[in-house]
């Protein structure tokens, strides 16, 4: 037992320290949605079409209905009495709750089952009859606009086509110009295929509808609470304070539990129809084949460069499959997300994207995979183009990035595409990363021959992010603008409560956030209780993807301690005896001026702002702040990362050996939770370079609907990761903090992906799309390269 | 048809009426409220569901229930004891070894397995004992420090070396040793 007299050092602000939720979960004591029970649950199962495109003919529920344990069976026609059968997107689409008309991707959901277990929930799926009439698919994006391409949505009035938009960025006629006028251009198709984030908890809800009151509460595992709440009041109809929507412990989430799945919505509409709570959560199967993808981009780049090495300018036209509804949740007011940051890290005179979505019968999604909404397509462009631009010039990449990488006086920086850089040192980041590699000791092993026949092959990738969405003028969610609240609350013993509208899904933030308290209050981060996941417990705001966490809500955590801190400056004033002005904020304390001894700690205020004593006129008692934090603009982390692998030439395999990440984002709250978020994004471009992938058969079948098939990185394909730092403030954060939960899967695959090509440059390889697999990688070899997601012969 | 079985987990006998085709882990979870051991794909790939089934780590969701009648079951709920908590849980707490924690038990109940049959493993050693589960949070990284501090520390102490060095924090006060609270107020 700890006592007072023995209690550790406390944690007064930013630095290492341990997690304070890990004292449940080490125990298994978490909450995550499964492990939510409430009195008379019952459990709900989906039926789901077995089909990529059919027509539904005819669904038979009874005898599904005759099972004795089952209590409801919900159809999308159910629904459509409910004006339910469909639900808006947030890419201003609208997708099948229930399907009526047609099936359009494998997995989607067909009909609700809600019985008294989960076993019987799934026997009464096997008990309805549903008639298909099946359709031939549209499986390969680049097919999907043939004038002879079956129409996936002809659920949209006049709809004749598969095309959903066509959208550009930066200067056309410019980049043309200098394109005509280079001395060298390079170009690429390259696909960064379909792939899923894959939490190891699946999506579910628990519903529980209580009739008396009108109250629905819902657990769910969701990254964005309050905005659920509020799409939930807007197509549900049912007022908005009388929902509650609670997102406990989340297993993960990555992008994926962002958005509205029909899953959701039917445990809500059974829990109405049973009149008791209502328990959903997808198996695997469920959760790979119907909840949000990420990528799907068909890309065609083009740099070009002098003979010498300056680039001089970027264009790139994509082919976007973005599944049979156009699902993508993301706040911005482009389709393509934020894929226009594609010129990265350099100094640039033009560039210029085009970007075309088209419907295909997978499932919806887009940007559902720690992406920063396409960030991680576009670094993948740029640092691959550079790669082979640096192949064609015969100059090391290394050197070619030094020469071409934004100065460090260059900022703020605005693109060509429009994006404004807050700041960076570039070059020392790479810089840093060779010597922590060391690159040149690298390079000359690399060129001595092996004698085991293994190919060494070293590449780097430099990233920028834009990551915090979002200002209000580039981005909003259904019309809400991307501010997010924080509510800090002292009480009389100097313990606070803080209340955020960000959530977490193991970022740690009921650490980080009592840290930033404690920097600015001078109380120990232990004595900081963070509330957060609850919407009738924290302020609104719009949650946790894209890296927004810290440089949004981090911010508005901030400045609510500030506010705390200035009333608290007044109450010390007062009981001083002195002048607000006389006043210096020093050691966590006000203190007065030129006498130091004379102070007042915050615990100390927080009593007297709740004793008797004689506040100025006008001054409020109590210990208290409410705000909302306005990001005037993105934080842009960037990092530099260098990968070596080893592949053998006869089967194909790679191993990567060493990978060096050297990031910058900004000042670091938590160095341990950062460096912890890294590593795990790392080992998310590891799988998605060499093993993850959604393929799919000619007929829409899912080939990757399991972890057998959906390979995901274990210990042994990762190594030991070799992590540097610098710290470059962003200058309009309060903290000077960027985001970076995103930072490591957005520039990691491209190091990963050149290391192999670097490899393979003794045969003449020069581009092979991910995964890497042995095949792939043998077939490349081999002058057979293939299709990576596709099994069409 | 039901079946009557009786399993001892956690050193507790357990009797209860379940059918055959009923799922180790479902029995934990929904049968006895014991929510630590987690489920995650059905397919024995993921080992969010590990836990011992006579002294030997499996995969509890391809175990059915009555396959465990008559024996001896210890989930993640059964690795703290009055002494405190088990070394391989305080190393998770040290190294960062876990984010969101939901593979967190099974990857507990592997650490503390191997410790028994190997105390001193090497980080391959610990790498290829974890290599049938999976974590999308962590990269590995810091499980794999974890365990080999549970090694170092067999008893669990928290000692001056493994907390934080004091110059990274800010303003730290002037007290005695400098060891971690969240370790110091779970042990309490």
């Amino acid at each position: 037992m700890t006592t007072v007299a023995e209690r550790p050092a406390q944690h007064l602000g930013f630095g290492r320290m341990h997690r304070k939720e890990d004292a449940r979960f080490i125990r298994g004591k978490g909450t995550y949605v499964d492990d939510v029970r409430l009195p008379g649950m019952l459990h709900g199962a989906i039926l789901r079409s077995p089909y990529a495109h059919a027509r539904i003919v005819s669904i038979d529920t009874s005898a599904a209905q005759a099972h004795p344990k089952v209590k409801a069976v919900i159809t999308g026609e159910t629904l459509a009495g409910l004006n339910l059968a469909w639900m808006p997107t947030l890419s201003h689409d609208v997708q099948a709750v229930l399907a009526t008309d047609k099936v359009r991707f494998q997995g989607q959901e067909v009909a609700f089952v809600v019985a008294e277990d989960r076993y019987a929930a799934r026997d009464a799926l096997e008990l309805i009859e549903v008639e298909y009439e099946p359709l031939p698919a549209v499986v390969d994006a680049r097919r999907a606009l043939d004038p002879d391409a079956p129409v996936i949505r002809d659920d949209l009035e006049g709809k004749t086509d598969n095309h959903i938009f066509d959208w550009e960025a930066g200067d056309r006629a410019r980049t043309d110009e200098v394109f005509a006028s280079a001395e060298v251009v390079v170009a690429q198709d390259m696909l960064y295929p379909r792939v899923h984030p894959a939490p190891l908890e699946t999506c579910g809800a628990v519903a529980d509808f209580d009739k008396v009151t009108g109250k629905l509460t819902v657990w769910t595992t969701t990254q964005a609470p309050h905005a659920h709440r509020t799409v939930y009041a807007l197509v549900a109809g049912l007022p908005e304070h009388k929902i509650r929507i609670i997102s406990p412990d989340i297993g993960g989430g990555f992008g994926g539990k962002v958005g509205i799945y029909p899953g959701y919505v039917l445990a809500v509409v059974g829990s109405i129809v049973t009149g008791k709570p209502v328990k959903w959560v997808e198996d695997r199967s469920e959760n790979l084949m119907s909840t949000a993808f990420a990528r799907d981009y068909h890309m065609h780049g083009e740099i070009a460069a002098t003979r010498d090495g300056k680039i001089l300018a970027v264009r790139v036209k994509v082919l976007a499959d973005h599944g049979a509804f156009n699902g993508t949740a993301q706040p911005s007011k482009y389709p393509a997300g934020f894929f226009h940051i594609f010129t990265g890290s350099y100094d640039l005179q033009a560039a210029h994207c085009q970007v075309t979505g088209v419907y295909t019968n997978k499932a919806p999604g887009g940007v559902a995979y720690a992406c920063s909404f396409r960030v991680t397509e576009a670094v993948y462009l740029i640092e691959r183009m550079v790669d082979l631009l640096a192949a064609e010039l015969g100059m090391d990449p290394a050197e070619l990035r030094m020469r071409n990488l934004l100065r460090p006086e260059q900022f703020p920086y605005t693109t060509p595409t429009g994006w404004e850089y807050d700041s960076g040192d570039y070059p020392r980041a790479l810089r840093l990363a060779m010597d922590i590699a060391g690159y040149e000791r690298l390079r000359a092993e690399q060129a001595r021959p092996r004698d085991d026949g293994l190919l060494t092959g070293i590449g780097i990738s430099f990233f920028t992010e834009g990551v915090g969405a979002g200002p209000r003028r580039h981005m909003d969610i259904l019309g809400l603008g991307m501010a997010d609240g924080a509510e800090l609350r002292v009480h009389p013993t100097g313990k606070a409560v803080l209340r955020i509208s960000v959530q977490t899904q193991g970022q740690g933030h009921e650490t980080t956030f009592a840290q930033i308290v404690a920097h600015e209050l001078g109380i120990p981060a232990e004595d900081v209780e963070v509330v957060h996941g609850d919407t009738d417990q924290t302020p609104f705001g719009l949650g946790t993807y894209g890296s927004r966490s810290t440089p949004v809500s981090g911010a508005a955590t901030a400045m609510v301690a500030r506010k705390v801190r200035e009333r608290a400056k007044i109450v010390a004033a007062a009981a001083l005896e002195v002048a607000p002005d006389d006043l210096e904020w020093e050691h966590g304390r006000w203190q007065v001026a030129g006498d130091p001894d004379r102070g007042k700690t915050i615990a100390e205020l927080a009593l007297l702002a709740h004793s008797n004593l004689e506040l100025p006129e006008g001054v409020e008692g109590h210990l208290d702040a409410t705000c909302v934090y306005n990001p005037p603009n993105l934080t842009y982390p960037f990092g530099a990362y260098i990968c070596v692998v080893e592949v053998d030439p006869g089967t194909g395999v790679v191993k990567v050996r060493r990978f060096i990440a050297v990031d910058d984002c900004g000042v670091r709250i938590n160095p341990m939770i950062v460096e912890g978020q890294i590593h795990g994004g790392l080992a998310d471009g590891v799988g998605m370079a060499l093993m993850q992938v959604m393929a799919f058969d000619q007929d829409g079948n899912h080939l990757g609907a399991s972890f057998m098939d959906y390979l995901l990185p274990t210990a042994l394909e990762c190594p030991s990761w070799e992590l540097g730092e610098t710290v470059t403030p962003s200058p309009h954060h309060p903290i000077g903090a960027k985001g970076v939960g995103e930072s490591a899967t957005v520039g990691s695959p491209a190091a990963v992906v050149n290391a192999v090509i670097d490899a393979l440059r003794p045969y003449g390889v020069r581009h092979v799309d991910m995964p890497l697999t042995p095949a792939n990688v043998w077939s490349a070899i081999h002058g057979r390269p293939l299709r990576t997601d596709l099994a069409i012969p | 048809m039901t079946m009557r079985i009786t399993v001892t987990v956690n050193g507790v006998e357990q009797t209860r009426e379940v059918e055959p085709r009923l799922l180790l882990t479902h029995f934990l979870r929904d049968e006895l409220g014991l929510t630590g051991t987690h489920w995650g794909c059905d397919t024995s790939n993921c080992g969010t569901c590990v836990v011992w089934l006579e002294g030997t780590p499996v995969k509890s969701c391809t175990v059915l229930a009555v396959q465990a009648d008559g024996r001896s079951v210890r989930t993640v709920e059964g690795l703290e004891t009055d002494a405190g908590l088990d070394p391989v849980q305080q190393g998770f707490v040290e190294c960062h070894g876990l984010q969101c924690g939901f593979c967190t038990p099974g990857m507990l109940m592997t650490a503390r397995w191997l410790l028994d049959h190997n105390p001193d493993p090497s980080e391959q050693e610990i790498r290829e004992a974890i290599s049938g589960q999976l974590c999308r949070c962590t990269g590995y990284e810091n499980i794999v420090r974890a365990i080999r501090w549970a090694a170092e520390h067999p008893a669990g102490s928290v000692t001056a070396e493994s907390a934080e060095p004091a110059a990274e924090q800010p303003t730290v006060p002037a007290q005695a040793t400098p060891a971690d609270a969240a370790v110091e107020e779970v042990r309490a």
